[in-house]
């Protein structure tokens, strides 16, 4: 697959992680955030980790779109499936994540009417089929995915249609990338930025983060040459004392998507609080619709429990997503969470830390007997 | 298809009555499905001579969606796939019984595709559909179609089969490209917006495992068709029983360049995803080489490569290693990311 491989050529990885364990300086530590759940699930998938040197710590970040969605909200949108009217369509990775009454996949099983979709048009499509059922999408996601629920809702604008709502998830990752430093128990280096969410806002918003925290911000690929060329200009600015933004994922990162910054500030505007699961309240961190596409948006249209749950038992979800343990640090992990009977939403989404870590590593393979 | 001209039945679509065993039942079966299964008398039983101590017997359904894909059918699929069942046991396939549930408002047309396509597999394959029952359940309460299969078959004597028998140093056969079947139906349902130049894999894979018998019957440890779930799931399982560890090169497993894009996009591994032509082999390593051109030497099989081996420990692993140097566990898939495909 050309423009894939040559990004996993296995004598340009190989030098990369020779670099890396050059401009490692023995005597330091070095912690770096992948903020994003698409770098740790590559970072797992393609055992990197194997690569690195012992002092070169990789903290798994929030930038999961399931993994950071409080319970409270997914019971909120379980109980929307509760209206014998409503049909709950939700992405895949949404489909497992457990609430306090179930997942929707268990809530579908007992005969809620829930269906898997591929994008926010699909939802649409279905509303426009059955316009005796309301439609309800479960919108989740950063400015990656934003931007096309947006755009859905400016179509069901367009062609009239009223059975289509929105329960609005969305959120923003600088907010979130701040929460984190402004824990300072979690103690970081530097941030491996997210390739996908820059290719809509660029990478000028990290400018505001590397100036103020003094942490360097480089812009990765997802392939393991992109993450470890990444790691590579990441460890050059630490021990250069530099705290730059600076892009690796080059051949798609510019200014960002004006276009789709521009749907998303027409349809959306900032909560002026919203929780996070394992960072709690962090404030203009989420989007809800504006007013005029109240039409659209099943908060207004159906009202929103507002449950708030606290997290099952003995799950550490939130130290994991703040990077104060690691995946098998949990007590949980793998005994009475696992990718089949998950506990919380990390072991749930591929790119959660603990479904990539259970999935693809669970310890060096030879160690593990 | 000669049988075709013996087709009395007129009716367009299926309804309740045909399922209800009176007349419209008898119509249906003498008039549509026995004269293109071939059998002018389906009777509740079949009656089989055989020459031989050794038999295997396997069950399987099929409730694919859609119907129709791009290189096969919900009725070609299973035929192939119990077939497969009884060759990947060393069982040479001899006959089936096949169960049929239709839906009220079934086009008969399609039914008639499908019976046809069961025929032809079954002639390729070198079976004969010797009976079966059909049921008609309410318009709304099926899919349109659902087949049930059972096969028997003769176990070659040379073979004896068993995860028991395999041993630290095996070598792993795969006897093709995967993912083809799994990503075809998947992009055949027209719900992704991909387009891929693709086929099924569906197909008998006995000629293959005749071939590699032929060859290497002392060497043949273990074998499997890795349908649903894919290699990874089949592996874990002989894995999990064995408790020995499982390597794979990631380099070599052969997946073509339209599945790994499609993979690629979707976020899925080609080792989770379904075949239903190919499987997977343990041979000693003595004999690894002599079965691997075998199965390259027979039709079909040009593509097959030896993708692992068996090792001792950690035990009870599948997984990878890669051009780089480092390693990832390979997990059985959980839940189900992929629609119904088999």
């Amino acid at each position: 697959m050309k423009y894939v491989d040559e990004f996993r050529d296995p004598q340009l990885i190989e030098k990369a992680a020779a670099e890396i364990r050059r401009l490692a300086h023995p005597e330091r530590r070095y912690r770096i955030m992948e903020v994003c759940g698409g770098h740790t699930h590559a970072i797992y998938r393609f055992g990197l980790q194997d690569l690195l040197p012992e002092n070169l710590e990789l903290i798994h970040g929030p930038g999961c779109p399931v993994c950071v969605l409080p319970m409270g909200r997914v019971d909120d949108g379980l109980k929307l499936a509760q209206n014998p009217q409503v049909t709950l369509t939700a992405f895949g990775d949404m489909m497992r994540v457990p609430g306090q009454m179930g997942s929707p996949l268990e809530l579908k099983a007992k005969g809620a009417d829930i269906r898997m979709v591929y994008s926010p048009l699909d939802a649409l499509k279905l509303a426009e089929k059955n316009p005796d059922r309301q439609v309800v999408f479960f919108a989740i996601g950063f400015e990656t995915t934003t931007p096309s629920t947006a755009l859905t809702v400016l179509r069901a604008q367009k062609m009239g249609i009223e059975n289509f709502t929105v329960f609005s998830n969305h959120v923003n990752i600088i907010p979130a990338m701040r929460a984190i430093l402004d824990s300072p128990e979690i103690g970081l280096d530097g941030f491996i930025g997210p390739g996908h969410v820059s290719t809509v806002i660029g990478a000028a918003p990290y400018e505001a983060i590397a100036r103020e925290y003094g942490r360097p911000v480089v812009v990765s690929g997802f392939e393991p040459l992109d993450l470890l060329q990444s790691l590579v200009m990441l460890l050059r600015q630490l021990n250069q004392g530099r705290a730059e933004v600076e892009i690796q994922y080059e051949r798609a990162v510019w200014e960002g998507n004006r276009a789709a910054q521009a749907v998303m500030a027409q349809v959306f505007e900032l909560r002026p609080t919203f929780e996070w699961r394992g960072l709690g309240f962090i404030a203009d961190s989420a989007l809800k619709l504006r007013p005029a596409f109240a039409a659209w948006d099943a908060e207004v249209r159906f009202g929103v429990a507002g449950v708030r749950d606290t997290e099952p038992g003995a799950a550490q979800c939130g130290e994991v997503l703040r990077g104060l343990l690691k995946p098998p640090q949990c007590q949980l992990f793998g005994k009475a969470c696992t990718p089949e009977h998950p506990l919380g939403a990390l072991m749930v989404s591929s790119e959660g830390a603990c479904a990539a870590y259970y999935n693809y590593h669970r310890g060096p393979v030879a160690a593990e007997d | 298809m000669s049988k075709t001209t013996s087709i009395r039945f007129k009716d367009t679509q299926i309804e309740l009555a045909h399922g209800a065993g009176g007349k419209a039942s008898r119509r249906l079966i003498e008039g549509l499905i026995a004269p293109i299964l071939g059998n002018p008398a389906l009777n509740d039983a079949a009656l089989l001579s055989l020459d031989t101590s050794s038999l295997a017997f396997t069950t399987d359904s099929f409730v694919v969606r859609p119907l129709r894909f791009p290189g096969g059918s919900i009725g070609e699929l299973a035929v192939n796939g119990t077939v497969n069942d009884l060759a990947v046991s060393g069982a040479r396939p001899l006959a089936l019984l096949s169960s049929l549930i239709l839906e009220a408002g079934l086009a008969v047309e399609t039914l008639q595709a499908e019976l046809e396509a069961m025929q032809a597999a079954a002639q390729r394959a070198g079976v004969a559909v010797l009976g079966g029952d059909t049921k008609v359940v309410e318009h709304g309460r099926a899919d349109g179609l659902y087949i049930s299969t059972s096969g028997i078959g003769q176990v070659d004597s040379r073979v004896a089969l068993s995860a028991k028998a395999v041993r630290p140093g095996d070598q792993i056969l795969l006897s093709g490209p995967i993912g083809d079947h799994g990503i075809t139906v998947l992009l055949a349902r027209g719900e992704l917006d991909l387009e891929a130049d693709l086929k099924s894999d569906t197909r008998s894979v006995w000629p293959l495992v005749e071939a590699l018998i032929e060859a290497a019957a002392p060497g043949l440890r273990w074998m499997r068709d890795p349908t649903r779930g894919g290699v990874a799931t089949a592996l874990n399982e002989l894995a999990r029983e064995t408790r020995l560890a499982l390597r794979l090169d990631e380099e070599a497993i052969p997946v073509r360049e339209a599945v790994r894009g499609a993979c690629e996009i979707l976020g899925l591994d080609p080792l989770h995803i379904a075949n239903e032509g190919q499987f997977i082999a343990i041979v000693s390593s003595e004999f690894a080489e002599t079965a691997l051109e075998a199965v390259q030497r027979s039709p079909g099989g040009q593509e097959a490569v030896l993708v692992g081996e068996v090792l001792e420990k950690p035990g009870g692993v599948v997984y990878t290693t890669n051009g780089y140097g480092s390693s990832r566990v390979v997990d059985m898939l959980v839940g189900d990311p992929l629609p119904r495909i088999c």
